[in-house]
C-alpha cells in the first residue's frame, strides 16, 4: 500500500482524531498507545502531563504506592534495556519514554514538587517555583529564628529534637496543602508550598548539623 | 560438511554458530584484577584459564614489542617496574591536576607538563593514555574469553564503579571500542553484585551493597520490588580502596625502619610485600614484612591489631559514606534487609566487623567477592541479549551542573536522579547582539566550580543577534542508561538550533580517538587470523563429538582396519587442534573425513533400512531431501 493510500485511509477513519500513523509501519495507532498493535514498534510518549503519563488522577493527594507501581510497570516495558537488539530509532524512543517516566515519577512522588507542578498546571507563575527571596516577612522571620535555634544546638539530642519538630511541621503542611488544593485555593497553596520549601531546606541543614555533631562526638 | 552428520535427526544437528551470534559476556574491569563471565539460562559462570583461575591481574607490561597482560605482567613488574602499568583504572578520565591528589599512590611517571586533557603515562619509552592501557587489558580478556568459549566475542556488559563520573565512564567505553568490544551497557558494580546475589528473585525489600575494591569504594542502596531493581541512592569515594591499606602498611614499615627514600623498585616491592602481609593478616594474627631500602634489608613483625589501627580511619570513612547514602534515601540502617559485600578488600576482618556493626546484621559474603561483579555483569549481558524479567533502574551518582557568574555551580540534574533523564534549562544573553555563549559543564556536589570536576566546555554559536536578555536558549542535558551525558541547545524565540562544540576536559578528543582506532586496525589482521583459527577448532571439535556419538550407537559397523585408520586420523586431528596452525587443522579434518567415510556410508545404509520399514518410497525421498537441506 502506498504512502498516499495509507494517509487517505487514515483520514477516512471515523476515529481519526485519536489516531496517528505508526512511525514504523504507518498503521493507525491510538495516540496514547505504547506499542503499535500492527508491527509492535514502541511509540513516542507525546506531550502529556506527568499525571496522565503515569495514569494517576490529577490531584495533590496521590497514593504514592500506586505511583511506584505504575512507574515500575511502565519502566518494565519501556526501559531502553528492553530494546538493545532493536533499531536505533526504537532505542531512542525507549530512552525518551524512560526519561519522561523518570521525570514524572520524581515529581509525583515528592509532595513539594507535586505541589509546585500542580500550581504550574493551574497556570500559576507560582512563588514556590521562583528562586528569588519571597516577600513574606512572617515566613522569613520564622526561618531566621529556626536557623538561630539550630546554630545554638550543641548536642545531637538537641538537634534531634529540632528535627522531630520540623518533621511534624512538614506533616501538618502536607495536610494543609491537601485542603488548599481540594478547595482550589491556589494562592494559599502557593504560600504553603513556599513555606514547605523553606522547611525542606531547614531539614537538610539539621541533617548536616547532626552529622557534624555526631562526627565531633 | 562431513557425511556422518547427515543422519542426525532434524533439530539434533549441532549449530553452535546460530546460538553464538547472540552471546555477550560480562566484564568486571577492576583496579587490581579483571574478571570475565558468561551467563546461560540465568546461571553465571566465570571464565577461567587452564589453572582454574578467573582473575586476570589488571597489569600491563610494555617491556616487549606487544603488551603483555595479567600474571606474566605481574612477574615482569617485579623486575622491570618502570615498564609495567598497574591500577590504571584510577586514572580513567582524569587530568593532570587530579593526579597530584593521588601522588604517592600511583607509581607511574606522568608524561610532560600537559595542562589539559586526560593524563598520559610514560612507560618504556611510549606515551600512553589510560584508555589505551585499559583497552590492552580488555583485549586480553576478549582473547581469553574467546579461547574459553571457542568463538568470537564482540559484545559485553562492562561494570564501572557507581561513583565513576562522566569522564571516567566515557573513557571506559572508549577503551572497549579500542579493544573491539561493543558495550551493550555500562552497569554499576554494586548493582551487578546485587544481581549476582539473585536478590531480584529473592525477598522484596531494601538492600545495601558495600563494595571496597583495590582503588575505589562504592555504597549503593537498592530496593527490590515487582522484579525491578531500583537503585535509590549511591555514594562512595573514587580514591579509596585496599591499595590504601597497602600504602598505610608500607609507610608504617618505612617509618619503623627510619627510612623514607626507597628506590622506585624498592617502593614497588615494598607495596607488594605489604599487600601480601595484609592478605595473611586476614587469616592469621601476625606476620612478617620483608623489604629493602637503599639495598639494606629489613624485616618487621606486624600483628593484626596494629594493622587494624592503621586502617581504622579509612574504614570509618567508608561508613560515613554509608550514612550519607542512608540519609539521601531517607531510611534507617535497621530497615536494610541485607548487606552484600563486594571487592577483595571486604575480606579484611576489620571491614566485616565494622560493616556488621553499622548495619546491625551480618553481611552476605557467600559469593567470592572478587567474582561477584563479573557474574552480575554476565547476568545483565544475558538479560540484554536474550531478554529477561529483571530490570535495573539506576541513578546518576553525582550532580551535573553548569558554571554561572562568579564560579558558582547551578545544578541541572541532582545526584541520585533515576536515569535515563533529560532536563532542560533556559539561559539568556547578557549583551546586545551576543551570538555566542560558553557553557562550562561540571559534575559534583560542591557549590563552586573549582571544587567540582570539569566535564567539558560547550561553545554555543549561531545565536541570532538580539537585545540582551531577549534570547531564550534552552539547553537540554540528557543522561542515558549508561550514565553518559549529551548536551544540546536551541534558541526558542527563533527556533535556531545552536551548534555545540564539545571540548572535553579530561576525555579524549575525537582526533585522539580516531588515531587510536587507526592503530587498532593494524591489529585487525591478527584478530581475523585468530578468529579463523578459533572457528576451525570449533569445527574440528564438533566433528570429533559427532564421530564419538556415531561410534557409540553404530560401532558394530566398523571393521578392524577401518577403526585403526579412524583412530589415527582422530589422534592427528586432536594434535592439530591443540596447536595454532589453522591449515594443519583443516588437513586433519579432511583426513578424518576420508578415514570415516566407509563407516558413514554404512550408517547411511542402516538408517535407510530402518526408515524404509513401513514407509512409502516418496516419503523416504522427501525425508532424505530434508536431511540434506539441514
Amino acid at each position: 500500500m502506498s504512502q498516499i493510500e495509507q494517509d487517505e485511509r487514515f483520514r477516512k477513519s471515523p476515529a481519526a482524531g485519536d489516531l496517528t500513523p505508526c512511525w514504523s509501519c504507518k498503521e493507525p495507532v491510538a495516540a496514547r498507545a505504547l506499542f503499535c498493535h500492527a508491527c509492535g514498534a514502541i511509540q513516542p510518549g507525546g506531550n502529556v502531563d506527568h499525571f496522565t503519563r503515569l495514569g494517576i488522577a490529577r490531584a495533590f493527594d496521590v497514593d504514592v504506592d500506586k505511583v511506584e507501581k505504575q512507574y515500575l510497570g511502565f519502566q518494565r516495558v519501556l526501559h531502553p534495556d528492553r530494546f538493545v537488539a532493536k533499531s536505533a530509532k526504537e532505542r531512542a524512543i525507549a530512552e525518551a519514554q524512560a526519561a519522561d517516566m523518570n521525570l514524572a515519577y520524581e515529581v509525583l512522588k515528592d509532595p513539594l514538587r507535586r505541589a509546585a507542578y500542580l500550581l504550574k498546571l493551574a497556570g500559576r507563575d507560582a512563588a514556590v517555583s521562583q528562586d528569588q527571596t519571597v516577600r513574606d516577612p512572617a515566613l522569613l522571620m520564622e526561618a531566621m529564628e529556626a536557623r538561630e535555634e539550630l546554630a545554638e544546638a550543641q548536642s545531637v539530642d538537641e538537634v534531634e529534637k529540632l528535627q522531630v519538630e520540623a518533621g511534624a511541621k512538614a506533616i501538618d503542611l502536607i495536610a494543609q496543602l491537601s485542603r488548599a488544593f481540594a478547595a482550589e485555593d491556589y494562592d494559599l497553596a502557593d504560600r504553603l508550598a513556599t513555606r514547605f520549601k523553606y522547611l525542606r531546606k531547614y531539614l537538610e541543614e539539621t541533617r548536616a548539623r547532626r552529622i557534624a555533631l555526631e562526627d565531633a562526638e | 560438511m562431513i557425511t556422518l552428520l547427515q543422519i542426525h535427526e532434524p533439530g539434533e544437528t549441532p549449530e553452535p554458530h546460530q546460538a553464538e551470534t547472540g552471546i555477550a559476556i560480562g566484564i568486571d574491569l577492576g583496579t587490581t584484577n579483571s574478571v570475565a563471565a558468561i551467563a546461560t539460562d540465568g546461571k553465571p559462570e566465570i571464565l577461567r584459564d587452564k589453572e582454574g583461575d578467573g582473575l586476570v591481574p589488571s597489569v600491563v607490561s610494555y617491556a616487549g614489542a606487544e603488551p603483555v597482560v595479567g600474571r606474566d605482567a605481574v612477574i615482569q613488574q617485579m623486575r622491570r617496574p618502570d615498564q609495567v602499568v598497574s591500577s590504571v583504572k584510577r586514572l580513567m578520565g582524569r587530568g593532570a591536576a587530579d593526579i597530584k591528589s593521588l601522588s604517592g599512590t600511583v607509581p607511574y611517571e606522568i608524561h610532560g607538563d600537559q595542562q589539559v586533557g586526560m593524563v598520559r603515562l610514560k612507560v618504556a619509552g611510549r606515551v600512553l593514555s589510560p584508555v589505551e592501557v585499559s583497552a590492552d587489558i580488555l583485549r586480553a580478556i576478549k582473547v581469553r574469553a574467546e579461547a574459553a568459549l571457542g568463538h568470537e566475542v564482540s559484545r559485553a556488559v562492562i561494570t564501572v564503579p557507581a561513583y565513576f563520573d562522566d569522564a571516567a565512564r566515557t573513557a571506559t567505553k572508549d577503551a572497549a571500542k579500542l579493544a573491539g568490544l561493543d558495550v551493550l551497557r555500562l552497569v554499576n558494580e554494586p548493582t551487578a553484585a546485587a544481581l549476582a546475589y539473585g536478590l531480584d528473585r529473592g525477598v522484596e525489600g531494601l538492600y545495601a551493597v558495600y563494595d571496597l575494591g583495590g582503588g575505589t569504594f562504592d555504597i549503593s542502596l537498592l530496593r527490590l520490588q515487582q522484579g525491578v531493581f531500583q537503585v535509590l541512592a549511591t555514594g562512595g569515594d573514587a580514591a579509596l580502596g585496599g591499595d590504601d591499606f597497602d600504602h598505610a602498611l608500607a609507610e608504617a614499615a618505612l617509618k619503623a625502619a627510619e627510612q623514607r627514600t626507597p628506590t622506585l623498585v624498592e617502593a614497588k616491592n615494598l607495596l607488594l610485600a605489604a599487600r601480601r602481609a595484609k592478605e595473611i593478616l586476614t587469616e592469621r594474627e601476625s606476620t612478617e614484612l620483608f623489604g629493602s631500602i637503599r639495598g639494606a634489608e629489613f624485616r618487621q613483625m606486624i600483628d593484626r591489631a596494629a594493622f587494624e589501627k592503621l586502617i581504622e580511619p579509612m574504614v570509618a570513612k567508608t561508613l560515613k559514606a554509608c550514612r550519607q547514602v542512608l540519609e539521601d534515601a531517607n531510611v534507617q540502617a535497621s530497615e536494610v534487609k541485607g548487606v552484600v559485600l563486594v571487592g577483595g578488600s571486604t575480606r579484611v576482618p576489620l571491614v566485616r566487623r565494622m560493616v556488621a556493626k553499622f548495619f546491625g546484621r551480618e553481611p552476605l559474603a557467600d559469593i567470592n567477592p572478587d567474582e561477584v561483579v563479573a557474574a552480575g555483569a554476565a547476568l545483565q549481558a544475558e538479560a540484554l541479549t536474550r531478554g529477561g524479567d529483571t530490570l535495573l533502574l539506576d541513578v546518576i551518582p553525582l550532580s551535573l551542573g553548569i558554571e554561572t557568574v562568579g564560579g558558582i555551580v547551578e545544578k541541572v540534574i541532582e545526584r541520585n536522579t533515576p536515569i535515563p533523564v533529560a532536563k532542560a534549562q533556559e539561559f539568556t544573553t547578557y549583551q546586545d547582539g551576543q551570538t555566542g555563549m560558553l557553557i562550562h559543564v561540571v559534575q559534583g556536589e560542591r557549590e563552586t566550580v573549582d571544587a567540582c570536576r570539569s566535564l567539558g566546555r560547550f561553545e554555543l554559536t549561531g545565536i541570532p543577534p538580539m537585545v540582551a536578555g531577549a534570547a531564550r536558549i534552552r539547553i537540554t542535558f540528557a543522561v542515558d542508561a549508561d550514565g553518559l551525558l549529551t548536551v544540546s541547545a536551541e534558541e526558542k524565540t527563533t527556533g535556531v538550533k545552536a551548534q555545540i562544540e564539545v571540548k572535553p576536559s579530561y576525555g579524549l578528543g575525537d582526533d585522539a580517538m580516531a588515531e587510536m582506532l587507526r592503530d587498532s586496525l593494524t591489529h585487525a589482521r591478527e584478530d581475523m587470523e585468530r578468529r579463523l583459527l578459533i572457528e576451525s577448532r570449533v569445527e574440528a571439535e564438533r566433528m570429533l563429538l559427532a564421530l564419538d556419538a556415531a561410534t557409540k550407537s553404530d560401532g558394530d559397523l566398523i571393521q578392524a582396519e577401518e577403526r585403526q585408520a579412524i583412530d589415527r586420523a582422530v589422534a592427528r586431528l586432536r594434535e592439530a587442534v591443540a596447536g595454532d596452525d589453522r591449515d594443519r587443522i583443516a588437513a586433519a579434518v579432511e583426513g578424518l573425513e576420508k578415514a570415516s567415510h566407509p563407516f558413514a556410508q554404512k550408517r547411511m545404509d542402516r538408517a535407510m533400512e530402518v526408515a524404509l520399514k513401513g514407509q512409502r518410497l516418496d516419503e523416504v525421498e522427501a525425508s532424505m531431501a530434508t536431511d540434506r537441506a539441514q
